[in-house]
């Protein structure tokens, strides 16, 4: 279609005699750019202290470029041979790993690479040693012979095949892991049964953090109504008595748990003294899971109290006054007009106190025992005692994604519009 | 011109803080009573010696090993000595974190002049490991328990007798050396011990005896827990290293008593990270051979009960530096405290550690 013919407008100038439209998108990028000028620190901070190390954990728990970067030749010979014969790879193989070995063995990096491979087959760690001191020695013709006469492993086509299948610079080996599976010949094959642990934790983790939610809010609800209820002068009082725990360190608190909970502890005698209980049945509280339930259950409950609070200041009380008035008993007033009001606050404080809890560590650490630990324990084992950064990179990518989808699904179903923080 | 004097008096701040770090020695350690006894038999002397060195404390030796590796990755080691326990030295080592030392260069003589690789003897397990002390795993136990109707516990396997010495027990919570007492418990003698363990169904029969016990039992991963606990009472009975008992028992006086039988020999001692910087080392090999000498060594018996590593040191321990009495007898390698014992086979662990360590963490969990 043909546009009618328009008389051609002369486009409005600006004093310089340039164009109006282009003179004006200037000035407003100028403006945009010095706004990017001012945040560009903060945005600096933010990408160097929190997103770059997030980025750097996520591609550790696929790396695997020790492996190529250590034996660089014999991933290239080991790319013909097919890991489902059964049989070993030929001469060129043994040749390209004693020449590597040589040459790791001068970098140091030979433990290296069998402590990676030891993750995936428990032997690499002694036969990479052992074969760093036995390849300076090997000379002439027959390598493949010399090789196993110094080690037999190397005579195992297992050996070989992990190297083939950890071969390349990425793995999906700890997410594997982390998932209690395994990379074999034949693809993915989970554990058996008695070696699995990471899925159980994962499931424990979110089940205990659930319950501890359920518990603050359970707890948490009738202090904030109180607070809300009360004359300013009260509730200031009652407010310091949540805020002063808050306030507290968490260590301090949770050593305090112990102290309590323990079976020579606080409680225990006296309930003892009471007569409650006698001195052989004393209860356990500690060292299991009950234990993290209700030192967690209390170190987070400021958390569900405070947002709780600040919805229900907001309710107006003539709602309650006008229910009643309409013939509603108090219940029926509280259930039907008060509670509803409150939902956004119990939606905040979950949010808060389940995020919270699926993360926490020292705790679980100090007061769970073996059957109150959470996933991040782990985490925090394979980072510091056994130094398998990738898998805890792997459970702690999992962990994210398992925040990320819980907040999806509570965006889908309560609405994260309806949570106020104050 | 005030400008220029702020400016000039930063330089010459920031050139003196420059020079005094060349005189700063990192060295990292244990903490509590461990970290007090060097300080009182190495660090003092040292620095009333050379009084324009200082020495700064560190005490992250239990994360060691990763802390080293991440500043290796980082490309910034800002430690120059560090304290560590010899499986751990071992994997430093293999990973080329910690410098080999060459022992005729970097350790001082026995007095009577022989050699230090001789006078350490079997303390030096690799090449990068500079011994200081003999340590052990043991076991403690409450005298004041009524159930146990005045018995006491003299071997071992009394920790798997539930029937004569009822209680909880704590032990570590990792399979080093409970797997080993397991079996040793359960039949094993003591030079099939790791052949047995390099068996899954070596493994899995230690766990079936752990298993007799398991709801008997607290676990611990510090140190510090095991003489906490036996001294609230929480537990009866219970394994830690041998000077945390020492200080339960002496210093502190509570109704806690040791039991030797087959305690778990390693050691402990110095290893220099590999990326130093290379105007230190002078420094570094300075304080090395005072710290390692045999008088320095046992110096440090007064102030904690741990064995010195040097054979030349052991005649001379001699009292607790506050208490006054014989230190000799609180020693893991007194005669009268080695009946039956162990030593950590820190080869065997570097190998199979992590695959042990997962079967056990999944036998906890269950």
């Amino acid at each position: 279609m043909t546009q009618p013919d328009a008389p051609a407008l002369a486009p409005v100038l600006t004093q310089d005699g340039r164009p109006l439209k282009a003179s004006l998108s200037r000035a407003l990028r100028r403006e945009k750019l010095r706004a990017f000028l001012l945040i560009a620190p903060l945005l600096a901070f933010v990408l160097l202290t929190f997103a770059a190390p997030i980025v750097d954990m996520l591609l550790r728990s696929v790396d695997n470029t020790i492996v190529p970067e250590t034996l660089p030749r014999t991933v290239v010979v080991l790319a013909d041979w097919d890991p489902k014969a059964e049989e070993l790879p030929g001469e060129a193989a043994y040749v390209a790993i004693v020449e590597d070995l040589r040459e790791a063995v001068a970098n140091k990096t030979h433990t290296r690479l069998g402590t990676r491979l030891n993750y995936e087959q428990s032997g690499f760690s002694s036969l990479m040693r052992k074969s760093g001191r036995a390849v300076e020695k090997i000379q002439g013709p027959d390598v493949k012979g010399q090789l196993i006469a110094a080690d037999a492993a190397w005579g195992d086509p297992v050996i070989w095949q992990t190297l083939k299948l950890y071969s390349g610079s990425t793995t999906k080996g700890y997410f594997l892991a982390a998932l209690d599976a395994k990379q074999t010949v034949e693809g993915v094959e989970m554990l058996p049964e008695g070696e699995r642990i990471y899925l159980m934790l994962f499931g424990r983790t979110l089940l205990m953090s659930i319950v501890i939610t359920l518990a603050c809010v359970v707890i948490g609800y009738p202090v904030a109504f109180l607070l809300a209820q009360l004359p300013m002068r009260t509730s200031n009082l009652l407010m310091i008595l949540v805020l002063l725990p808050f306030w507290t360190s968490l260590l301090v608190r949770t050593s305090a748990w112990k102290v309590l909970l323990q079976q020579q502890g606080v409680i225990n005698d006296l309930l003892v003294w009471i007569g409650l209980l006698s001195d052989d049945g004393r209860l356990v509280m500690m060292n299991n899971a009950t234990g993290t339930i209700i030192a967690m259950t209390h170190i987070l409950l400021p958390f569900m109290i405070l947002p709780l609070y600040s919805v229900m200041k907001t309710i107006s009380p003539s709602y309650m006054r006008a229910a009643r008035s309409l013939g509603a008993n108090d219940w029926t007033a509280f259930w039907r007009v008060y509670f509803p009001q409150s939902v956004p606050g119990i939606g905040a404080g979950a949010v808060l106190v389940f995020i919270l809890a699926i993360g926490y560590y020292i705790t679980p650490e100090l007061v769970g025992g073996t059957s109150g630990i959470f996933i991040s324990n782990r985490i925090a084992y394979h980072i510091s005692s056994s130094l398998n950064w990738g898998l805890a990179a792997a459970l702690g990518a999992l962990l994210l994604v398992a925040v990320l989808i819980l907040f999806y699904v509570y965006d889908k179903v309560v609405g994260i519009d309806n949570v106020k923080l104050g | 011109m005030k400008l220029g004097t702020t400016f000039l008096a930063t330089v010459a701040l920031a050139m003196t803080s420059v020079m005094a770090q060349a005189n700063e020695l990192t060295i990292v350690s244990w903490g509590g009573a461990y970290s007090a006894s060097q300080n009182n038999a190495y660090h003092k002397p040292f620095m009333a010696m050379r009084p324009d060195v200082k020495i700064i404390n560190d005490e992250s030796s239990n994360e060691a090993v990763a802390k080293l590796r991440a500043m290796n990755e980082a490309g910034n080691v800002t430690w120059d000595i560090v304290d560590v326990e010899g499986p751990d030295s071992q994997r430093l080592c293999d990973e080329g974190l910690a410098m080999e030392i060459d022992p005729h260069e970097w350790l001082a003589k026995a007095p009577d002049g022989t050699e230090a690789f001789v006078d350490f003897g079997p303390a030096m397990i690799n090449k990068c490991f500079i011994p200081q002390i003999v340590f052990s795993t043991t076991f403690g136990y409450r005298t004041d328990v009524k159930e146990w109707n005045g018995a006491v516990p003299t071997s071992l396997c009394d920790i798997f007798d539930t029937a004569k010495f009822p209680g909880k027990r704590s032990l570590e919570k990792r399979p080093k050396k409970n797997i080993e007492w397991a079996l040793l418990c359960d039949g094993v003698a003591k030079d099939d011990l790791y052949k047995v363990m390099s068996t899954p169904e070596g493994i899995q029969r230690a766990l079936a005896k752990l298993d007799t016990i398991k709801k008997d039992v607290i676990w611990w991963s510090a140190g510090a827990e095991t003489p906490q606990r036996l001294a609230d009472g929480e537990a009866v009975i219970g394994s830690t290293y041998n000077g945390r008992l020492f200080s339960v028992i002496v210093e502190q006086k509570q109704p806690v008593a040791m039991l030797w039988d087959w305690q778990v020999f390693d050691f402990d001692g110095w290893i220099i990270p590999a990326a130093v910087k290379e105007d230190k080392l002078p420094l570094i090999k300075e304080y090395i051979k005072f710290a390692t000498d045999t008088q320095r060594l046992a110096d440090q018996a007064k102030y904690i009960s741990y064995g010195p590593a040097r054979a030349s040191s052991q005649p001379l321990v001699g009292k607790h530096a506050e208490l006054g009495i014989d230190m000799a007898p609180h020693m893991p390698t007194n005669p009268a405290n080695m009946k039956n014992y162990l030593v950590n086979n820190i080869e065997w662990w570097a190998d199979n550690q992590d695959e042990v360590e997962e079967a056990f963490q999944v036998w906890l969990a269950k």
